[in-house]
């Protein structure tokens, strides 16, 4: 199992877009509470009404703040999940075959029932991707709603991952980024889609669409400045101007009688 | 990373275990009866201790024998295996050392070769790991089997191959310090990388995704001071090789006095040992520790 | 070797049961699944919270908090049984007493009131959504003392938009997302409309549209804005009256829609000898004049066939009248407001300003569209298309909770009047119960008569000093001094004057203070230390100043340790409420909408619903509202008042299933069964408006017919936008000495300057900040809702703490590194506290969130709990006065227009404080209450079912 399939079948997965994440931490909260009393053992939390609360997660938002060279600083919610690696190497270094790759749709797994705890495969994961759960000791991550998006006891229209069903601002995308003509596949080709952390050969799933260009108006000036020709200099011209140009208003230059 | 006392203990302890298991296996010493039983029993201790400490790390210990199933791929599975072959081959040569006060040379050749192999495998744990820079490098192994054969041949009491032993592995320690330092900005992995928004500007973390703590800060983001580490990077250079160094070629007269400076010199060699694997842990930096502002 | 894989159930069981009710974790009321399953002991409870996608205002989609209901609900710091105060104010100390004896304290309290002066008795309530049946209490107790959380929320905000346009921003419109391509967001981190927004940002950054954020700090929405402006707090009003001229001045304006739709062509008296100086003229029926274009003649705005002139001008006498527009013409198009004139002031660029001005000329004129819809307006002129212009734009806090608030608040609307946008596609547009002109609200009412009930309700809309609550000494009738000339259109209450006004005894003294669902000892008062210390002050025979205190609420907060009763309220998910049209409904720009709380599971402790409570008050003390001709009660419980109370003949709390059968809407009887209607619907009602209704609503018969027959108003009501609001003028008017009803003396000139009947700017008050030029703001945090959001496990590891954020230059100039202290002070105190820097920020601005900062022992968290140790509050630096002018008088650090609390125009300086060792806690450290919860448990491992 802690071999990694040759190929998927399917690469699902999410694509998350950094020009709409306002930052809500929505998907984070619903994917507790989805996973708390789903998949597997309950995220716990320790400490939870004390001094230094801590507990399992498995999504999180991050914010950075981006300085370019000239202009304004740019600030980046940034949501970070499990990213389903096509070669992850969270799986291979498993010493028990608890972490696995699905062959049917590409979705990483920890089989909680035979995962003895030992961090391993969180220490190989660049993105922080898994948190061991102290209550049950074993290791908890995404499961890209696994328990969802098949889930017949779910109406279609909601088997999506928890964390896509309630982003408010609907900047998480699920779809098989393995199908060029998918949705997903669509918007990353269209957007410009990127990996994190290119240079580690995890060949990500998931995707990040960039930011789009930002503070661009005052470049526009030029070509929008005709628009504020005056059209007077006096304020009696301005009212002159008002008499013609009421004048020209359509359906009043002939009587009452519409 | 979080310098976890049961990994440092595990990775000291089972060095020097299946160091001084390799350098019986080869038969230096020779020994049989007693003298062996004794020799077996801290290699032995040594070598068990560490591999329990290490499951103390364990989320779940009482699984831990799942963890001989993953040996195609898993660095850490191979290990157990190593570790659990390794101590049955060298079982067997120690029974026939100790009570039939014979040797039978071909297991003890293989059990050395699965002594160190045990080394090697334990430190490709760490070597693999392309997510912390400062452990993805060859000389990770080199280091692990340095010592591991340093300190072995230091228990071994192998007088003449001690000093050199000793000294190669100081040598690699240095290397390794100085090559370690640079590993993490040569690797290539920044936030800009790790963000993907490199390529518009300098990227600064902002508001951390959760004020509370979590398993990640934990386990990954562990900074040591500068001069915090330069500090205990002498020490354990100092105690770890050049004073067992020192221990093992001074002039000195009488068996007592020779015996008493290598036990020393033993003593020396496990606190610096200790101390460098501390260092080892902790100055480690994950690149996740990246998403989170910190190195 | 084949690959091989664990066998996995992809299809396990959801939960047993789904209930739908209305999330209550906010007040933005978005629809909630809750899905339920029986746990080990057999009991059904709460498993997992999604949003329901049926419902109007979040259509599945559930924020952080939403999702985190569960943890609230269960929350540790839940209260467990009424309790009575045992230790002194402030302590925490209490007994808990059983229901019987808690209502017969509370009614052994309020009944001589009632009998003898229903004043001493003041009755205010926060954030909750029953504020018409809240107020139908206060009103049958007979007190004028009531009031909601409006005043120091967004008062500004709700008043500017229903004296300009009959309906405002707030929770009461909402852009035209579906059609918009530029989008201007003015002032707003979260707001109520948490969910709405954001699917709307989604909704058309998705579309390509641009969204344009000014404000000070580019977090959350400002992030994701195309553009950020990082205004300097408080020159709103400038940057827009700019974007106004260089609009203007190039004719890029909406003519045909202020001629037709807005007072522009109304004419003003231009006499300043006359009594009407810069009042409209008016025919005899009082209908505002115009000029004819047609005829050249005088004629009522809403003559049939009449064509407005905006430059018309008419002299009669020997008095001239001038349009509107003219007067705005000769106003805006000065050179005052030019962006080189204002660019620095604001921190905007010119080029910027006039950069913006002409995408907004661009996208509303070039890109102008029509909708293939026929609607026929009120003065019977049919529109062939509906014409869109596609800029819409939104505001909260940021403008409003700062002394020019209102005004500014103004200018907005003027803006996007200007541009013809508001109410067409593309625009911004209302929801009903809104548009409504501001006539058909109710004036304030305020005369008390022992034992009857208030003359009328309490709240409403001045037109004039004739309104005003005054005694007849002239003194206030309001404890809060609402509706007086200190701030006469205070149309929501001054809730964050009440605790200091009743210490001080000014206007005079009371003898109860009852509230209910507000933390105002703590984040919702200004000067948090001073007002502990009111609390708890004593008078010379060592009685309490505020003699008695009656609270209400859910949770172990700082307010209830200065409760000498505590009636404990429910969870939202364990009793009945209702979210009405007569109160602060959660209709959408299509439709108008209510919806109910139910209780999805039963309470497991002794506690009741705040309304049932206020009932079964009620009941025992037979107020008339509420009993029956023979003396016996109307209703049992809320639920029961929320199905039988009728306002009017067939109009009641719910909109939907009326009548016998269920099948009326708006207007019908009673219809006993109207709660399982509206559970079997899930939880909500929605009617939606005909499509040749849904634009252009003030103007639009077809709409004003719906709206009728709904039963939002009783006949049609259309209006015209007031650019120039005239009950203003007649403020200004009696400041220049008409009318009877006199200003006193050292409020005239302030009258005079701030009541502009058009748009101004004026600096808020700066007396007394000479050496404090830091601008300091609060922004609320997605993920948390004021004070509640720490009681939730989950909630409280994303922000258990809160830095001040400093910028770039202020960290350099201060010596500042991340993680440093520092303390900040303001004329009025002095806080210390950890630093964090942000580049993304106006260079003179510090900000934190909201609320994070805790008292020890408050909401079950452990004392050491960093919300207690870290958190603080900036609230500690912003007094409920302005500093002391040395002529004796309390000046209120409120919009002097509408009362407004001025949270934002806070002034700090900051300097590095002692090396961290020394200052483990924020400063200042305020001692532990008694929690009468306990503390929560050390781990959670939720999970219900198996
Ligand atoms: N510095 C600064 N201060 C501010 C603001 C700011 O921007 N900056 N904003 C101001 C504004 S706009 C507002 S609205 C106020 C808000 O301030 P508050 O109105 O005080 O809001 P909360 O902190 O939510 O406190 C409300 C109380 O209601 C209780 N409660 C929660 N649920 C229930 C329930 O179901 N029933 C009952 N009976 N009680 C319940 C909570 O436990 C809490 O004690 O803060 C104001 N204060
Ligand atoms: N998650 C969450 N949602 C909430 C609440 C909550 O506590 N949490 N509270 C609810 C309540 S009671 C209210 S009143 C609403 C308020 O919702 P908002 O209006 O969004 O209120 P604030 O969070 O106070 O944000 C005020 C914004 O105005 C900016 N600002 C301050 N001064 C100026 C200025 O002079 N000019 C401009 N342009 N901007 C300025 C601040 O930087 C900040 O971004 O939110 C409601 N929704
Ligand atoms: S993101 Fe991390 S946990 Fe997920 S598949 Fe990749 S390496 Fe594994
Ligand atoms: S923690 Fe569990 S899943 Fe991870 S490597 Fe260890 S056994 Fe495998
Ligand atoms: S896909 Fe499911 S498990 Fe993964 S982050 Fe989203 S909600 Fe959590
Ligand atoms: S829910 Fe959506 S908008 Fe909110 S933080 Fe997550 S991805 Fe961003
Ligand atoms: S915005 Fe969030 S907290 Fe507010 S009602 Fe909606 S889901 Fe609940
Ligand atoms: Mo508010």
């Amino acid at each position: 199992m802690t071999e990694l399939p040759n190929s998927t079948d399917r690469k699902m997965g999410l694509v998350i877009d950094l020009d709409t994440c306002v930052g809500c931490h929505a998907c984070v909260i619903s994917c507790k509470g989805w996973n708390t009393e789903n998949y597997g053992a309950p995220l716990s939390d320790q400490n939870a009404y004390g001094a230094d609360p801590s507990g399992t997660f498995l999504n999180r938002v991050h914010s950075y703040e981006v300085q370019p060279p000239e202009g304004h600083a740019q600030l980046v919610h940034f949501p970070k999940s499990c990213l389903h690696c096509e070669d992850a190497p969270c799986v291979t270094v498993c010493p028990t075959g608890a972490s696995y790759k699905r062959v049917e749709d590409g979705i990483v797994l920890v089989n909680e029932s035979n995962c003895i705890g030992c961090g391993l495969c969180a220490w190989s994961c660049p993105y922080g991707a898994r948190e061991l759960d102290l209550a049950e000791g074993v290791m908890k991550k995404c499961t890209l709603c696994v328990d969802r998006i098949y889930n017949e006891n779910l109406p279609e229209v909601d088997r999506v991952p928890s964390c896509v069903r309630t982003c408010p601002a609907g900047a998480r995308h699920f779809g098989d980024l393995g199908d060029p003509d998918s949705d997903v596949s669509k918007l990353v080709a269209e957007r410009g889609g990127m990996d994190l952390m290119p240079e580690m050969g995890t060949k990500p799933v998931n995707k990040y669409l960039p930011p789009r260009p930002k503070d661009q108006i005052d470049d526009q000036i030029d070509i929008l400045a005709p628009l504020l020709a005056p059209v007077a200099e006096e304020p009696k011209g301005f009212l002159g101007w008002l008499d013609k140009a009421l004048d020209k208003l359509p359906g009043h230059s002939e009587g009452g009688s519409n | 990373m979080h310098p976890a006392p049961s990994v440092i203990i595990f990775t000291t302890l089972s060095g020097l275990g299946f160091g001084l298991l390799t350098f019986l296996g080869l038969g230096k010493p020779e020994v049989t009866g007693w003298v062996a039983f004794v020799f077996y029993a801290i290699a032995f201790g040594f070598a068990v201790g560490g591999l329990l400490a290490s499951t103390f790390h364990l989320g779940r210990p009482e699984r831990a024998w799942r963890a001989f199933s993953q040996w195609k791929t898993s660095w850490l599975s191979r290990e157990g295996i190593c570790a659990v072959a390794a101590l049955v081959v060298m079982g067997l040569f120690a029974f026939g050392a100790v009570f039939l006060d014979t040797h039978w040379w071909a297991l003890g050749w293989i059990g050395a070769a699965l002594s160190l192999a045990t080394v090697f495998t334990t430190s490709m744990i760490y070597t693999q790991l392309k997510t912390i820079p400062r452990w993805n490098m060859s000389l990770t192994p080199v280091m692990f089997l340095s010592f591991s054969l340093a300190g072995g041949s230091l228990l071994a009491g192998a007088e003449a191959l001690a000093p050199w032993l000793l000294a190669i592995a100081g040598a690699v320690q240095l290397a390794y310090w100085a090559k370690g330092d640079q590993a993490f900005a040569t690797s290539g992995t920044d936030m800009g990388t790790a963000t993907g928004l490199g390529d518009r500007g300098t990227v600064r973390a902002f508001e951390p995704p959760h004020t509370g703590s979590n398993y990640l800060l934990r386990e990954f983001v562990h900074v040591v001071g500068r001069k915090h580490a330069q500090k205990l990077r002498v020490i354990a250079f100092a105690l770890g090789f050049a004073l067992p160094l020192i221990c093992l070629i001074l002039p000195v007269e009488g068996l007592m006095l020779k015996h008493l400076l290598a036990g020393i010199a033993v003593l020396l060699h496990i606190a610096g040992v200790a101390t460098s694997r501390w260092l080892f842990f902790a100055q480690a930096e994950h690149v996740v520790g990246l998403y989170y502002g910190k190195r | 070797m084949a690959h091989t894989q664990p066998q996995l159930d992809t299809s396990p069981p959801v939960s047993e049961e789904i209930r739908q009710t209305t999330c209550y974790m906010c007040a933005c009321r978005c629809g909630i699944n809750v899905h339920m399953k029986t746990d080990d002991t057999g009991k059904k409870r709460v498993a997992y919270i999604e949003g329901n996608r049926d419902h109007p205002v979040n259509k599945g989609v559930l924020c952080a908090k939403g999702s985190a209901g569960i943890m609230q609900h269960n929350a540790p710091s839940r209260l467990r049984a009424p309790m009575k105060r045992v230790g002194p104010r402030g302590s925490g100390k209490f007994e808990e007493i059983s229901w019987d004896e808690a209502l017969d304290i509370a009614a052994g309290w309020l009944e001589p009131i009632r009998k003898d002066n229903p004043e001493k008795l003041a009755f205010f309530t926060g954030r909750d959504q029953s504020q018409s049946f809240t107020s139908f209490w206060a009103q049958n107790f007979g007190t004028c003392n009531y009031a909601a959380h409006g005043g120091f929320c967004s008062v500004n905000m709700a008043t500017a938009g229903i004296y300009t346009m009959g309906g405002a921003f707030w929770e009461f419109g909402q852009p035209d997302w579906d059609h918009t391509k530029l989008f201007m967001l003015f002032g707003v981190a979260e707001d109520h409309d948490s969910n709405p927004i954001k699917m709307g940002i989604g909704k058309i950054k998705a579309r390509g549209a641009r969204v344009i954020g000014v404000n000070p700090i580019r977090s959350g929405y400002n992030a994701v804005a195309d553009d950020w402006v990082g205004i300097t707090p408080g020159t709103d009003g400038l940057f827009i009256l700019s974007l106004v001229h260089v609009l203007m001045k190039a004719g890029k304006i909406d003519l045909e829609y202020l001629s037709q739709f807005t007072n522009a062509p109304v004419l003003v008296n231009q006499d300043p000898d006359s009594p009407d100086y810069g009042l409209f003229l008016r025919d005899d029926h009082g209908a505002p004049l115009v000029i004819n274009r047609k005829t050249g003649q005088l004629a009522p705005f809403d003559m049939h066939g009449v064509r407005p002139d905006l430059g018309g001008s008419f002299t009669m006498g020997d008095i001239t009248h001038v349009s509107v527009f003219q007067l705005m013409a000769q106003r805006y198009l000065s050179d005052d407001y030019a962006p080189e004139a204002v660019a620095e002031r604001c921190g905007i660029p010119a080029k910027r300003i006039r950069s913006i001005a002409a995408e907004l000329a661009r996208v509303a004129f070039d890109e102008a569209f029509e909708i293939e819809r026929e609607w026929t307006d009120f003065r019977g002129e049919t529109h062939k298309t509906m014409k869109g212009r596609p800029v819409a734009m939104h505001s909260m806090r940021g403008v409003s909770a700062h002394a020019n608030g209102f005004q500014t608040c103004r200018a907005l609307h003027v803006l996007q009047i200007l541009l013809g946008t508001v109410e067409a596609p593309g625009g911004f547009r209302f929801k009903p119960p809104y548009p409504k002109p501001v006539t058909a609200h109710p004036a304030p009412h305020c005369r008390v008569t022992p034992n009857k009930p208030l003359d009328g309700p309490h709240l409403g809309f001045v037109h004039g000093p004739e309104h005003l609550a005054l005694k007849t000494d002239g003194s206030p009738a309001r404890i809060d001094k609402a509706f007086t000339w200190e701030n006469p259109m205070s149309s929501h209450g001054l809730m964050h004057m009440v605790i200091s006004n009743a210490h001080a005894g000014d206007p005079y003294k009371i003898d109860t203070l009852f509230m209910y669902m507000a933390n105002m000892s703590w984040n919702s008062s200004m000067n948090t230390r001073g007002v502990m210390e009111m609390l708890t002050d004593t008078d010379e025979n060592g009685d309490y100043v505020i003699p008695r205190i009656i609270y209400s609420d859910a949770y172990s907060s700082e307010m209830v340790a200065y409760a000498d009763l505590i009636l404990p309220d429910t969870t939202y998910l364990e009793r009945h409420d209702c979210i009405s049209l007569l109160d602060r409904p959660i209709c959408e720009a299509d439709g108008a909408a209510d919806a109910i709380r139910w209780p999805v599971v039963e309470p497991d402790r002794d506690v009741r619903g705040f309304q049932t409570v206020l009932v079964q008050l009620a009941n025992k003390m037979k107020l008339p509202g509420f009993t029956n001709e023979d003396g016996t009660a109307k209703w049992q419980d809320y639920a029961d008042y929320i199905v039988n109370h009728e306002r009017k003949p067939g109009i009641g709390p719910l909109a939907g299933f009326r009548g016998e059968d269920g099948s009326k809407v708006g207007r019908g009887e009673v219809n006993p069964e109207q709660l399982n209607k509206y559970i079997e619907n899930g939880g909500f009602f929605i009617e939606h408006i005909p499509e040749e209704a849904q634009y252009f609503k003030p103007w639009n018969m077809a709409y004003q017919d719906w709206a009728v027959n709904l039963g939002l108003y009783d006949s049609p009501q259309p209006y015209l936008f007031q650019l120039y609001v005239e009950p203003l003028r007649k403020f200004q008017l009696a400041a220049e000495g008409h009318g009877e009803r006199q200003p006193p003396e050292h409020l005239r000139a302030r009258i005079k300057e701030t009541m502009d009947p058009l748009p101004i700017w004026y600096e808020t008050d700066q007396h007394g900040n000479d050496g404090y030029t830091v601008n300091a703001l609060t922004q609320r945090p997605m993920a948390m809702y004021h004070s509640w959001g720490t009681q939730n496990a989950w909630l409280r590891q994303i922000h258990g703490r809160n830095p001040l954020y400093v910028p770039t230059k202020l960290m350099r100039e201060n010596g500042l590194s991340d993680g440093d202290w520092a303390r900040v002070s303001s004329p009025h105190g002095e806080i210390t506290v950890p630093v964090m820097e942000m580049a993304a920020l106006n260079e003179n601005t510090v900000w934190t969130w909201n609320a994070i900062g805790k008292r020890k022992g408050a909401w079950a968290l452990e004392e050491n709990a960093p919300e207690a140790t870290k958190g603080f509050l900036l609230n500690h630096l912003i007094h409920e006065l302005l500093p002391p002018k040395g002529d004796g008088m309390r000046w209120a650090n409120s919009d002097p227009i509408t009362g407004q609390a001025a949270w934002f125009d806070l002034k700090v300086k900051i300097e590095k404080a002692a090396a961290p060792d020394d200052m483990q806690e924020s400063q200042p450290a305020v001692p532990a209450q008694d929690s009468p919860v306990g503390t929560g448990p050390k781990e959670l491992k939720w999970k219900v079912g198996k």
